[in-house]
């Protein structure tokens, strides 16, 4: 019988044929933590009484959610961190290159066919050149750092295919907002989503990473994408035979499966206050606005730099809209002044800000009050996520967010 | 027996402990805005041995294993939910804190109700019924009656 990306994955790395439900140990490939659990994981690991790594290679360090530090406790974080970092000879550390989750692909850390988790929910991120990857707890992290292995069930998997050219206005980003809409926020719990179709084979790296990202919105273990040639080319790798193989074979057994045609897509929002509340942009169309954010883990790459410039090439931020946007890595953010790209996105009035997590977390300038409005184009619209509990929170793609910040209001991209 | 104190669906975990409160340097610190912004009174209120009833995708959303820290901190026996987020529930064995999923029992009590469970039967005890929960898989059980992952791990030393 045949068997899903998944499946194929967790055989290759325990060296036996797995099935969903099945309770198995797999020898981890690479691990990372962040600046906000990294005091936590650095206690775990000595209350449990390990006294070194299992491999220092495997464990990369990236301050992003707390850089530059906002408060005075914040330094605390970087203190334990390096302090950590040197006990036990950690070489691979980002003190403010960028997010996390960008960084992991980005600086090649993760490598199609591996599995690496992190201690953060949208570790699934790496789906996006065919890695298994998870979030787990601080307390998991620590154990993991001493034993190189962590036990995990098989998940089910949930085939998503998608066929058919998108609409110039609709980007990857309302297409998995409209698949968490259809699931729910817990439809895919436990489970691995796949994603296949010719969209799919049409779609950048990039626009891979913004599905995978948000794959837990919709309760996910993981997302999948089989690696190509552009998976080879962004990771700077030639495939080898069984790279090429992690694709879900005709015969595999998937708990459900969905299909969508690509000109069916319109741009939609997930409003106010849960990820799977979905709606298309046209029948929310006049809510007036009060700031715009385009960048996180799901959408500060350059292409989202990019289309956010095509749609504010020659226009004004409306009078009272405040534009924040942050670039996801210090890469990223030096193609785009190469480009030309943040010309455009400065020159129209945004506010550019440092590589980092920033508003998406609600740690940085931008926060909001009772009563206002923003449009972003993170993953999380939960309650109190960027300020005050009554802050109303829209999430979009980079283009329908540029062009809410133009209009003041929300609207529909051209 | 404990009290239950009843919560709705997809409760995330920035509801059960927000992300500003994730800097205190302990849980101790923190565990008095567990549930701020769906029951400000709710730190202060709990007792040791009192019940989280929920409904479904309980603990959905970020990776903080705070969310069953607070919990545990304050004394929650156990959380029975008609489900849970993957994340939250894995953190909650791992560190000793019962989680169960149990389908009838949200619709069929009330904030305050006494209750009693048996993770072992896998029963719930209130208003003179009982409801049926879903077992834990052997593996998941064995951490967690060792009191987490750190107690497991060392008896495996």
């Amino acid at each position: 019988m045949g068997a899903t990306i998944i499946e194929k994955i967790i055989g290759n790395n325990t060296k036996k044929e797995v099935k969903p439900g099945d309770i198995v140990t797999v020898h981890v490939d690479r691990v990372m933590i962040h600046d906000i659990f990294i005091p936590f994981v650095a206690s775990k690991f000595e209350e449990m009484g390990f006294t070194k790594l299992y491999d220092a290679d495997k464990v990369v360090l990236i301050y992003d959610h707390l850089v530059p530090a906002s408060q005075v406790d914040d330094t605390r974080h970087f203190r334990v961190g390096n302090e950590f970092v040197e006990k036990y000879d950690i070489k691979n550390i980002h003190r403010s290159d960028g997010i996390c989750h960008q960084l992991m692909t980005e600086a090649g850390y993760v490598k199609p066919g591996n599995i690496v988790f992190g201690t953060d929910s949208h570790t699934t991120t790496y789906g996006c050149v065919g890695a298994f990857s998870s979030g787990i707890g601080y307390t998991e992290m620590a154990s993991i750092l001493g034993t190189g292995t962590m036990w995990v069930r098989v998940p089910e998997t949930i085939k998503v295919n998608i066929k058919g050219k998108l609409p110039e206005n609709v980007m990857a980003k309302d297409i998995i907002l409209k698949l968490i809409g259809d699931l729910g926020a817990d439809g895919a719990t436990y489970k691995a989503l796949e994603f296949a179709g010719d969209t799919i084979d049409d779609m950048s790296v990039s626009s891979r990473m913004s599905m995978a990202n948000m794959a837990i919105e919709a309760g996910a273990k993981c997302a999948l994408f089989t690696p190509d040639e552009k998976t080879a080319e962004y990771c700077e790798i030639e495939l080898t035979d069984r790279e090429r193989d992690l694709v879900g074979d005709a015969d595999a057994q998937y708990c459900r499966v969905i299909e969508y045609r690509a000109e069916d897509f319109v741009p939609v929002m997930a409003c106010p206050s849960n990820v799977d509340n979905v709606k298309p942009v046209s029948e929310l169309v006049g809510k007036e606005i009060d700031q715009v954010f385009i960048g996180s883990c799901t959408n500060g790459r350059l292409e989202d730099l990019m289309a956010a410039a095509q749609v504010l090439q020659g226009k004004k931020v409306a009078p009272f809209v405040k534009l924040i946007i942050t670039p996801a890595s210090r890469k990223i953010y030096n193609q785009a002044v190469e480009n030309g790209t943040m010309a455009v996105l400065a020159g129209a009035g945004a506010m550019v800000t440092h590589p980092s997590c920033g508003l998406c977390c609600g740690r940085a300038g931008g926060i909001l009050t009772d009563g206002e409005t923003v449009v972003a184009t993170n993953n999380r619209n939960f309650l109190g996520r960027m300020g005050t509990s009554k802050v109303g929170i829209y999430l979009a793609s980079p283009k329908t967010a540029a062009a809410c910040a133009v209009a003041g209001k929300i609207v529909e991209p051209e | 027996m404990g009290k239950i104190f009843k919560f709705q669906q997809d409760v995330d975990t920035d509801q059960i402990i927000a992300s500003q409160y994730l800097l205190f340097p302990t849980i101790d610190e923190m565990k008095a805005y567990t549930f701020e912004s769906l029951d400000p009174e709710f730190a202060g209120k709990v007792q040791p041995g009192d019940y989280v009833v929920a409904s479904e995708n309980f603990g959905c959303g970020s990776s903080r294993e705070q969310a069953p820290s607070v919990l545990k901190a304050l004394g929650v026996k156990a959380v029975i939910a008609k489900s849970f987020a993957r994340i939250f529930y894995r953190n909650s064995i791992n560190i000793g804190l019962p989680v169960i999923v149990c389908k009838d029992l949200h619709e069929n009590v009330n904030q305050g109700d006494e209750m009693e469970l048996s993770m072992q039967e896998g029963i719930v005890r209130v208003n003179g019924k009982e409801y049926e929960c879903t077992k834990l898989p052997v593996y998941m059980q064995g951490i967690l009656d060792q009191g987490g992952l750190i107690a497991s791990l060392n008896k495996e030393d």
